[in-house]
């Protein structure tokens, strides 16, 4: 047992299964994160879906208790719980009262070790995982981020979680088991609790729990040789879509938090570059921001507007032109907002346990230990532009990976003529107002629509 | 929980309840003002002017606003709904003076005409951004079925036509109407001093205006107009929406109506998850309260393969009709209260939470709840509590819309979806409150 920082508990057990507490004596609540290294990556050819399906089946029935028997113990006990699969882990999320924390986690054990898994639930289930894929085009926001992350990624990271129509219609209960089987085991899994709880209680019970549990082969999602593609989608919406990548560093590269604070100069709080540049200043969009996401084997910057038609190889540009212009400098003042921002949701992470259970967690799965607060603050207090700018000459904009989803195909315009692409367009945007703002002046009733802002 | 209350001599009301354990103050501004307060040669200057209220004031570009929150590492926003307009901010306990004077400033804004015709065309991104989610603009216009020619049923974003039209004049007329300190509860949660903070408020704000402010068509609403269909070919799913009353917020039943919502809707082990979800009938099946000013409404929303509509919408009416005949079990009733318990102390333990838990009650009752009463009164919720709310609100009696790809659905008024527009009358009677997920408009993301 090691106790890592001030109200932070780690313990591993024999059979590799790691569990994370932190303390937090100021609430009432307790939230459990466990994640199981059985996510989407891992789903076999011709299967690809197996993993969400499994994730929905275990919890119809697990030790002694049926289907409902299961759900009405965790509502009873207050659990507002989320059972969800991302690239590499299966996550079961839960958050109650602390004091009904023990209860829950007898419950989670049977979900976990003991599921059973049975044939009449599958068809419910395949049901469900096809209008899960059917409801993504209803949602154009999230198909085109998994339109580009199918084509940046390499495989297996690449898979959606949702898997495929023809692979979830095929798939059989055997094929769910052997998922199950092979997957869900204790090496590589993190259980992490964060509340008003008590270390010693909950690591006894933990080992009660899960020391039975027996280990399996490791797995890692070993990332294929990959070309990512660009591609438009075509679809008759009022807005295009847009989403695009390429590569940064992974979260243990010593220049993460450079990476992490050049985006934040670029899409943090709202006085933050793209939102300036494209909606304050341009009016282009209603949604427009970048963030940075990682694996443990590579990190992206990413990027994504809305924008209608008419605005939206205008919209790509400005965004462009932004990322390019990184390289350009970073003021004093603009580091400072990003540290302030950084510092604010640092402290207040410390109010949610949500939050905190996520966090520990994450630490461990990318780094193998937890970050103290401490080390947070301070690298947050050393950000320096000199070091920002270092990390953006190292990974200057290139190879980019662009999604469209929409009326019309856009391009990328390159680095060495999109300044001037911008001036242009913000030229010919001024003229189309002067005229609009010409004739007839001042009529009582504003055109509608199609007013073009003459402030600039 | 120390609570305190102060008003200022222009009608500004401040709240605030200090914990000082919690790392941070959440402070904000809700205007009692929403769509259903606008005449509908105004319809969506509510969230227009929420949008302008971030344009700066005489002393504050467009830029320093953002710029100055920033600098503070505020988590601040805005939104509105039908009938609340809220402006706020989650702040370290040291830049509490700096987060109130920006919001304080920020809420007397210039509406400068280049500021206003930049922003229209934001909001008409914004419109069409969400006439791409077919889920949202489901909802739009059910509720303006339901409500008919109530102004609860105005859609927030207002129509592209309508804002197209929008002048500045217009808004700053709205403004004056709806801005003065009277209209506006100040609230604050978390770790501050309430001497302080008053202190703040008052040099800020005692120069407001103070207006005839209030509401008309406060009165309730039902309206049980059958089945309608509305047709959208482009669409994949079916969504379908149940509209009844419910009681208002100020009414105490509202935890009967809330504790019954869980137990048929909640998006697990309830009646509703079982019937239609579980089977795989439904990719989602959720029943809801919602509380207004002088009304309230129950909300039933199905989203399914659309040839699944006619049996889900005959499930969710076997439920809606068994549990008005026979309510609930006690097992459910306990499970519900539950569910509320840990719901309600998660939701108070984080400044944000509690803020706006405080200043929702304040402004539909004028009255203070703590945690431990707002458990209490849910606490208390009996069977009988039940029985006599469904009795008074029955929640079999709905208007229903399905909205997608579907044709025809048998027994429904078939409508052409491109403008199922409303008979946009005048304001009649009272309105409900946004269905919270849906319906909400932030000003970012």
């Amino acid at each position: 047992m090691n106790r890592v920082g001030q109200q932070v508990y780690q313990h591993t057990l024999p059979n590799g299964l790691v569990l994370l507490a932190e303390r937090m004596d100021h609430v009432r609540s307790a939230a459990i994160n466990f994640l199981v290294p059985a996510g989407s990556a891992f789903d076999p050819p011709g299967k690809f879906g197996v993993a969400s399906v499994l994730a929905e089946m275990i919890t119809r029935g697990a030790g002694d208790r049926s289907s409902r028997e299961l759900t009405l113990a965790l509502d009873n006990l207050g659990v507002d719980r989320d059972e969800s699969v991302g690239a590499i882990n299966m996550r079961f999320w839960g958050s109650t009262l602390a004091r009904n924390v023990p209860a829950a986690l007898n419950i989670y054990a049977d979900i976990v070790l003991r599921p059973h898994l049975p044939e009449a639930e599958l068809e419910p289930v395949q049901e469900l995982a096809l209008q899960d894929i059917k409801a993504l085009e209803d949602a154009p926001q999230s198909k085109v981020m998994v339109e580009l992350r199918r084509r940046y990624y390499p495989s297996p990271l690449n898979k959606d979680r949702r898997g495929t129509e023809a692979d979830i219609k095929a798939l059989t209960i055997g094929a769910v088991k052997a998922q199950y089987k092979r997957f869900v085991r204790p090496n590589g899994a993190i259980l992490s609790v964060a509340g008003n709880i008590e270390w010693e209680p909950l690591k006894t019970q933990v080992e009660r729990l899960f020391g039975d549990w027996k280990p399996g082969k490791p797995t890692e999602a070993t990332p294929r040789r990959h070309k990512p593609t660009s591609a438009h989608i075509h679809k008759d919406t009022q807005q295009t879509q847009i989403a695009l990548a390429f590569p940064s560093v992974p979260v243990t590269d010593p220049d993460y938090y450079n990476a992490r604070a050049a985006v934040a100069v670029l899409s943090g709080g709202m006085s933050s570059r793209l939102f300036t540049e494209v909606r304050e200043k341009r009016s282009l969009c209603y949604s427009v921001y970048a963030f940075h996401e990682t694996f443990k084997t590579q990190g992206s910057m990413m990027a994504y507007a809305g924008t209608r038609a008419q605005f939206a190889q205008r919209t790509l540009d400005v965004m462009m032109r932004e990322f390019h212009r990184l390289k350009a400098g970073i003021d004093a003042d603009e580091i400072n907002r990003v540290k302030a921002g950084l510092k604010s949701s640092l402290i207040m992470q410390e109010e949610s346990t949500g939050a905190r259970a996520g966090a520990i967690a994450t630490d461990w799965y990318y780094l193998g230990r937890v970050r103290p607060f401490e080390e947070i603050q301070s690298v947050i207090d050393g950000l320096k532009p000199a070091a920002i700018l270092g990390y953006v000459e190292r990974y200057p904009v290139r190879d980019i990976t662009l999604v469209t989803l929409g009326p019309a195909p856009l391009t990328i315009t390159d680095g060495a003529r999109v300044t001037a692409a911008v001036e242009a367009a913000d030229k010919r945007a001024e003229e189309e107002a002067a005229r609009a703002a010409a004739p007839a002046a001042a009529p009582a009733k504003p055109k509608p629509v199609k007013r073009v802002s003459k402030r600039k | 929980m120390p609570f305190h209350a102060h008003k200022l001599p222009n009608g500004l009301q401040l709240i605030g309840e200090t914990s000082p354990s919690m790392k941070s103050v959440a402070v904000g501004f809700f205007v009692r003002t929403g769509s259903r307060d606008e005449t509908p040669a105004e319809s969506g200057v509510s969230h227009f002017l929420e949008h302008m209220m971030f344009k700066g004031t005489p002393r504050r570009s467009a830029d320093a606003v953002n710029l100055d929150f920033d600098r503070i590492g505020a988590s601040y926003n805005a939104y509105t709904s039908e009938e609340n307009t809220v402006y706020y901010a989650a702040l370290l306990p040291e830049y509490l003076p700096k987060g109130i004077e920006i919001l304080a400033d920020i809420l007397r804004p210039s509406l400068r005409q280049g500021d206003f015709d930049g922003e229209k065309k934001v909001i008409l991104e914004e419109i069409d951004m969400y006439e791409d989610q077919p889920g949202s603009v489901a909802w739009d216009r059910a509720r303006r079925i339901y409500y008919d020619t109530h102004p609860l049923g105005n859609s927030v974003l207002g129509t592209k036509e309508s804002v197209g039209a929008l002048t500045r004049e217009q808004m700053q007329a709205y403004f004056t109407r709806r801005y003065a300190a009277n209209n506006i509860v100040v609230s604050v949660a978390g770790n501050f001093d309430w001497n302080e903070f008053v202190a703040l408020i008052s040099a800020a704000c005692s120069g407001w205006n103070t207006d005839k402010v209030g509401r008309k068509n406060r009165t309730e609403w039902t309206n049980a107009s059958g089945l309608h269909l509305l047709t959208r070919a482009k669409v994949q799913q079916e969504y379908v929406m149940f509209m009844c009353g419910g009681p208002p917020a100020h009414s105490k039943m509202r935890y009967a109506a809330d504790t019954l919502a869980l137990a048929v809707g909640d998006d697990s082990g309830s009646r509703l998850y079982w019937a239609l979800v579980d089977p795989g009938h439904a990719d989602s099946a959720d029943c809801s309260y919602v509380e207004n000013d002088g009304t309230g409404a129950v909300y039933v929303s199905i989203t399914c393969e659309p040839g699944n509509t006619a049996g889900n919408i005959a499930r969710a009416t076997d439920v809606l009709r068994a549990v008005q005949k026979g309510g609930i079990t006690e097992a459910e009733l306990q499970q519900a209260k539950s569910k509320i318990l840990s719901r309600v102390v998660r939701g108070s333990e984080r400044p944000m939470g509690r803020m706006q838990a405080i200043a929702s009650a304040w402004s539909y009752t004028g009255e203070y709840r703590d945690v431990d009463t707002e458990l209490a009164n849910f606490e208390a919720v009996t069977l009988k509590a039940v029985r006599a709310y469904l009795d008074a609100y029955p929640i079999d009696q709905n208007t229903v819309v399905a909205f997608g790809p579907l044709a025809k659905l048998k027994g429904a008024r078939a409508q052409s979806d491109s403008k199922a527009e409303p008979k946009a009358k005048a304001r009649s009677t009272s309105k409900p409150k946004a269905k919270p997920k849906e319906k909400v408009k932030a000003k970012r993301r």
